[in-house]
């Protein structure tokens, strides 16, 4: 089942063309990696849904990118609510200077959910999910300044999981982090993908054969090839692919 | 050529050096110079130097404190029972009162014969009370003098009345410019920190870059104003306004000087707001956006709480940049003494008495003293600012 898409996607920021017509969907329950080198446009076209590229002036779109067959561009749809049903984990870990407890609560408390009872059944939950609670769960008021960078990526997940998304964006969630900290990450996501969708841009490649279901190869703003990630490692049907994978750019 | 570099970096080392002690001693001599003039305001009576307040030696009435002294100079008291005397009635004396009791003839042609006439008075009179100069009185004087107690600390904090040049004996009392300074000071920080922080964060967040480099130079012109025309300003605009507005008698009130000074403070508390607010890392603001918060919750949420210490340092040194300003609020509060009840009554502040004073206050007597004491408390007043700022500073390096 198709839980997410993108169709005749072309992306200028002023007059650089940043992405040239892209069609790709992705299905649910599914991780999908987005791969290629730096400056290929990874980051925008996974910032295309949920529509954090509006942020930039002069970014301008064309084609339609839809979520359970909603037109996320469309004139009804407003942005904050959209970005509360959408979950985005960044490069680097950015808890607020707030404590762990609220900074998962964020979502719910910007929505308006105030409820003692609720906040902390999601709370929980979330850090759950997020495979944190066990080292958490006696230091909820304690800052989130004060954890490791590994235990502060894995809260930021869970502080995108509190809003139960219906789809996941991971832009290199572990590229700041040390390789047992990736491990959990990436364990994490292998759990995840039971309930979620999710899109992620990895710049490692073995991360992207060990956690993804299906790759997509980014160069210069084009979509080169989309398939299997067993298929795109093994037997990529495009030259460039076949290249990038091996390691002969990039 | 290895060797002329070294003494010319040894040189340079000298004069680096040189100039960091020259300003760190610069700086401790104007605190000593300002506290050794200061206290000595403490140390003295409070009469004139050289000058005694004396009474007949059959006078009973052996001791009395500066506030009996100045009531009988101002003539509230005219019996001397009223200070634990006979019943007699006070006469006052000073040194120019001489002619009205002897002729030219008597006193010499150059006052040679004053001394003993001084003594033929007090002893002629004894409901007398004399302030002379000591000098003039002759060996064997008739009456004793009155000790008058030193001026305390807390006389001169929490007196009433500052009446700096009255005869005999001045007052001190600096209660009215302390209330004076803060009312202003609270008035100019109610009007200039909602003012100052929602233009800081119209800049900030809100306004798009074109908006922003125009308000940017504006605000920082404000800042380079001389304060002589925040004061003119305030006098031909706000003066008559606040008047008009409150149809009050005169508009030189504590409330046209607060404006003034908000005004003044605006530049501060906008500029450092600002800077304090662009400081939050564009990471969390993208973190709040993405979890659905508006712009609005995002600022209220994220950006106003990371730059929470910033923000208090604005206030607190627009709080610093009111309570040292004088000319202006000099030129718009009225400067009456009284102890202010209200926004729409006159005031004075420390700094606009000790600008108007000073120049008429000879040097090293008991007026200059009291001003010096005077900028010690608005020493004070900045220290503890500049302790509150450090403070903060130091409490959000640690969190
Ligand atoms: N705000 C922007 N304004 C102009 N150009 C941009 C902006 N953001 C990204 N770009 C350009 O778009 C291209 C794609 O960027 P990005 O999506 O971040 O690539 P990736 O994530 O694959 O490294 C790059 O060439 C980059 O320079
Ligand atoms: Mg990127």
């Amino acid at each position: 089942m198709i839980k997410a898409e993108a169709k005749n996607i072309n992306v200028w920021y002023g007059d650089f063309h940043a992405l040239k017509n892209i069609n790709m969907s992705f299905n649910t329950n599914s991780v999908t990696a987005l791969i290629g080198p730096s400056g290929c446009g990874k980051s925008t076209f996974l910032r295309l849904f949920n529509r954090m590229n509006d942020l930039i002036s002069n970014f301008r779109l064309e084609g339609l990118i839809t979520v359970d067959e909603q037109n996320l561009y469309s004139k009804e749809v407003k942005i904050d609510e959209l970005r509360k049903s959408i979950g985005m984990v960044f490069q680097k870990p950015n808890p607020f200077p707030k404590s762990i407890y609220e900074n998962v609560a964020y979502g719910l408390r910007v929505n308006g959910i105030n409820d003692r009872r609720t906040l902390d059944e999601t709370v929980e939950r979330s850090l759950r999910q997020a495979a944190l609670w066990d080292e958490v769960k006696d230091n909820l008021k304690k800052s989130a300044m004060s954890i490791s960078g590994g235990q502060q990526q894995r809260l930021c997940i869970a502080r995108a999981l509190a809003v139960e998304p219906r789809l996941i964006l991971m832009d290199e969630p572990a590229s700041a982090l040390d390789p047992i900290s990736t491990a959990k990450i990436e364990e994490l996501i292998f759990e995840l993908k039971k309930s979620f969708t999710i899109l992620i841009v990895t710049h490692n490649l073995q991360q992207a054969g060990r956690i993804s279901d299906y790759t997509g190869f980014f160069y210069m703003g084009e979509m080169i090839e989309h398939d299997a990630t067993q298929k795109m490692f093994l037997n990529p049907s495009n030259e460039r692919t076949q290249n990038y994978i091996t390691g002969r750019f990039g | 050529m290895k060797k002329y570099r070294k003494v010319i970096e040894k040189f340079i080392e000298g004069v680096l050096f040189s100039s960091s002690t020259i300003t760190s001693l610069t700086v401790i001599l104007i605190i000593v110079f300002l506290f050794r003039e200061g206290i000595g305001l403490f140390h003295s009576s409070p009469i004139e130097k050289n000058f005694v307040i004396s009474v007949s030696k059959q006078n009973p009435v052996q001791q009395l404190n500066a506030n009996q002294v100045k009531a009988i100079f101002n003539q509230d008291i005219t019996n001397w029972s009223a200070v634990g005397g006979a019943n007699d009635s006070i006469i006052l004396f000073t040194t120019n009162d001489i002619t009205n009791y002897y002729s030219e003839e008597e006193l010499g042609p150059n006052l040679e014969n004053l001394p003993q006439k001084l003594n033929d008075f007090i002893v002629a009179n004894p409901g007398a009370i004399m302030y002379v100069s000591g000098k003039n009185l002759p060996k064997g004087f008739n009456g004793h003098f009155i000790k008058i107690k030193d001026i305390s600390v807390s006389d001169f904090i929490f007196g009433k009345y500052w009446y700096p040049t009255s005869d005999p004996i001045p007052s001190y009392g600096i209660w009215p410019m302390i209330i004076g300074t803060l009312l202003v000071t609270l008035g100019a920080l109610l009007f200039a920190i909602p003012l100052g922080l929602a233009t800081a964060i119209y800049m900030a967040e809100v306004a798009d870059m074109r908006i922003r480099n125009l308000l940017k130079p504006v605000v920082e012109l404000l800042a380079g104003i001389p304060s002589v025309v925040y004061g003119f300003f305030g006098l031909i605009v706000i003066v008559p306004l606040v008047q008009q507005m409150f149809n009050l008698v005169v508009g030189e009130t504590v409330l046209a000087g607060s404006i003034v000074l908000g005004i003044m403070a605006l530049p501060t508390i906008i500029t450092i707001t600002e800077d304090s607010l662009r400081t939050t890392p564009k990471s969390l603001k993208e973190a709040s956006l993405a979890l659905g918060a508006t712009r609005w919750q995002t600022l209220v949420r994220v950006v106003i709480p990371y730059a929470k210490s910033g923000i208090s340092t604005a206030i607190i040194l627009g709080i610093g940049r009111a309570i040292g300003e004088t000319m202006a609020v000099l030129m718009v509060t009225g400067n009456a003494s009284n102890i202010p009840h209200s926004f729409l009554v006159p005031a004075r502040t420390i700094p606009a008495t000790i600008a108007a004073e000073l120049g008429e206050a000879s040097y090293g007597g008991m007026h200059f003293k009291a001003l010096f004491a005077l900028g010690i408390v608005l020493f004070l007043f900045t220290i503890i600012i500049n302790f509150t700022v450090e403070f903060i500073k130091n409490k959000q390096r640690r969190t």
